[in-house]
């Protein structure tokens, strides 16, 4: 178990919103700065776009991890999407615990356009939590 | 209109064609689909004029032996209810489809997993710890639970079903070809069921694959309660606790977890109409794959907070939590009926220290 953690390469889907997070993330490359390759990004227009079930689905096909960028709170290109989504992401949190998937690996974070650094660090440290977590319940289902 | 629909049968009984051949079976259920098929009452004569009932365990003496010697394809169409979640119902669940043309899921049980399903949040160790020691009218000090074999004194072979850790839908077990949701299906949706027997028998048609007996539509297109489109809702009630239900305005609007929204409609609204919220028995809106996923996002999405615009931008603000916190058992209330057919299907158990299977 211990040497399978080690070697343990955590896979991440990233939903992440045009306008902010994805802008953040395309930044990040053009900058060349350096965050690991854990995560497969999935562009939609807002986060709330993003369905729960988009979520329990990347889960129930193996994602250790699920990242779900979108603008900050007052920023969102349709008013008030984000809103939505911390709600939903919050709720869904809570009832991934009650299925005995850790809460921790559902993270969202705001990202703006500017802050490709800020998208290159949470992933780094997201890929670590999970790194230190190891593989989600479901994939030794 | 009551004549002429009279007149009409009277019609199709004239010329009776060679009855078709069904069979009703019952595995992990309640007996309240069984039932519900009762309650069409004397329609039930229809049914026996356009059918033989070849075998129906809650209402009449058959033996699984006379299923297994038919040819494969002898029977017309199975109506199954219940969920599956022993070795026995899955074996009877195949022969019936060997020995069926049209095999159809009966009841909320068969068609998600229904309320047997929500079984899934455990595991067999789980529910015979709870069913054979904990609860308060056991006695079971040597916790004797239900073995799959044992020999008798007189040295013959007493086998019993293996009850699994997980409860499946009938379509996680054999093919389906439609569903008649409902925890049970209401009077009418039985009928409309009846109609399509009736139909087959006459003329040999049958519904595209697939087809669910309900409506297209959300429960809250049939509902007539009067809604708000904007609505907020800031506080969440269980129905008890609110002195007074409106019987006008929808029970969301008052704060009562109603899952009409992201539920498919066909029951005419039976709960709402007692002044009591959906709980979801009719399963999924069409086109949704996971019934407690869409509650859930459309639940979340109109719990409102006061100046919302305000929040600070890191981590959670409390006023969110405290609402969030008034949702109990997220899990058991948006899979009430589906846990079975949803996305996870279950629980996931982490094996204990001591072992076990
Ligand atoms: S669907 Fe409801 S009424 Fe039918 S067997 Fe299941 S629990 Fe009973
Ligand atoms: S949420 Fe419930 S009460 Fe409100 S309109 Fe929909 S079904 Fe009716
Ligand atoms: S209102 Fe909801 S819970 Fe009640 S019968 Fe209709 S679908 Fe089922
Ligand atoms: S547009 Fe970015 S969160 Fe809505």
């Amino acid at each position: 178990m211990a040497t399978e953690k080690k070697n343990f390469e955590p896979l991440i889907v990233g939903i992440t919103c045009n306008w902010c997070t994805y802008a953040a993330a395309d930044l990040a490359g053009t900058s060349r700065l350096k965050y690991p390759p854990n995560i497969r990004l999935i562009r939609v227009m807002c986060s709330s776009r993003i369905h729960p079930s988009f979520i329990l689905y990347s889960f129930a096909r193996g994602a250790d991890g699920v990242f779900i960028g979108g603008c900050h709170p007052g920023e969102c290109h349709y008013i008030d999407g984000n809103y939505k989504a911390l709600r939903r992401i919050e709720l869904l949190r809570r009832m991934l615990d009650q299925f005995g998937i850790e809460p921790e690996r559902l993270r969202l974070e705001w990202c703006s356009a500017a802050e490709g650094a800020k998208f290159a660090r949470e992933v780094t440290d997201f890929t670590a939590k999970l790194k230190e977590l190891g593989p989600s319940p479901l994939r030794s289902e | 209109m009551g004549e002429e629909k009279e007149e009409e049968k009277k019609e199709e009984k004239k010329e009776p064609k060679e009855k078709i051949k069904i069979a009703l079976y019952w595995a992990a259920t309640c007996g309240g689909c069984d039932i519900a098929t009762l309650d069409i009452d004397e329609k039930i004569l229809d049914v026996v004029n356009i059918a033989d009932i070849v075998l129906w365990p809650v209402a009449m003496d058959f033996k699984y032996e006379d299923v297994e010697k038919m040819e494969p394809k002898s029977i017309d169409v199975c109506l199954f209810n219940g969920a599956v979640r022993n070795s026995e119902h899955e074996e009877i669940a195949k022969m019936l489809r060997e020995k069926s043309k049209v095999m159809i899921a009966f009841g909320s049980c068969a068609c998600f997993g229904g309320i047997p399903g929500l079984g899934n949040v455990a595991n067999r160790e789980q529910i015979f710890k709870v069913a054979y020691k904990d609860t308060p009218s056991t006695v079971n000090p040597e916790f004797v639970t239900p073995q799959t074999e044992m020999m008798t004194n007189g040295g013959e072979k007493l086998t019993l079903p293996d009850f699994w850790d997980t409860v499946k839908t009938l379509d996680q077990t054999v093919d389906v070809d439609y569903y008649v949701p409902g925890c049970p299906p209401t009077v009418d949706r039985v009928l409309d069921a009846v109609g399509i027997l009736a139909k087959y028998a006459e003329t040999g048609e049958l519904p595209p694959k697939g087809a669910v007996v309900a409506f297209d539509k959300n429960l809250c297109d049939e509902c007539e309660r009067k809604r708000d489109e904007e609505k907020k809702i800031k506080r969440i009630y269980r129905p008890h606790e609110l002195k007074e239900i409106d019987p006008e305005k929808c029970l969301l609007d008052q704060g009562i977890l109603c899952m009409g929204l992201a539920t498919r409609g066909g029951c005419g609204a039976r709960c709402i109409n007692a002044n009591m919220p959906c709980r979801g028995c009719y399963g999924p809106s069409p086109e949704i794959k996971d019934h407690g996923a869409a509650v859930l996002s459309a639940i979340a999405s109109i719990l409102g907070v006061e100046d919302e615009t305000e929040m600070i931008d890191v981590g959670t603000p409390e006023e969110v939590e405290e609402l969030l916190n008034q949702v109990k058992d997220p899990l058991g209330t948006f899979y009430r009926f589906t846990l079975p057919g949803s996305m996870l299907k279950r629980v996931i158990i982490k094996p204990e220290k001591e072992g076990g299977a």
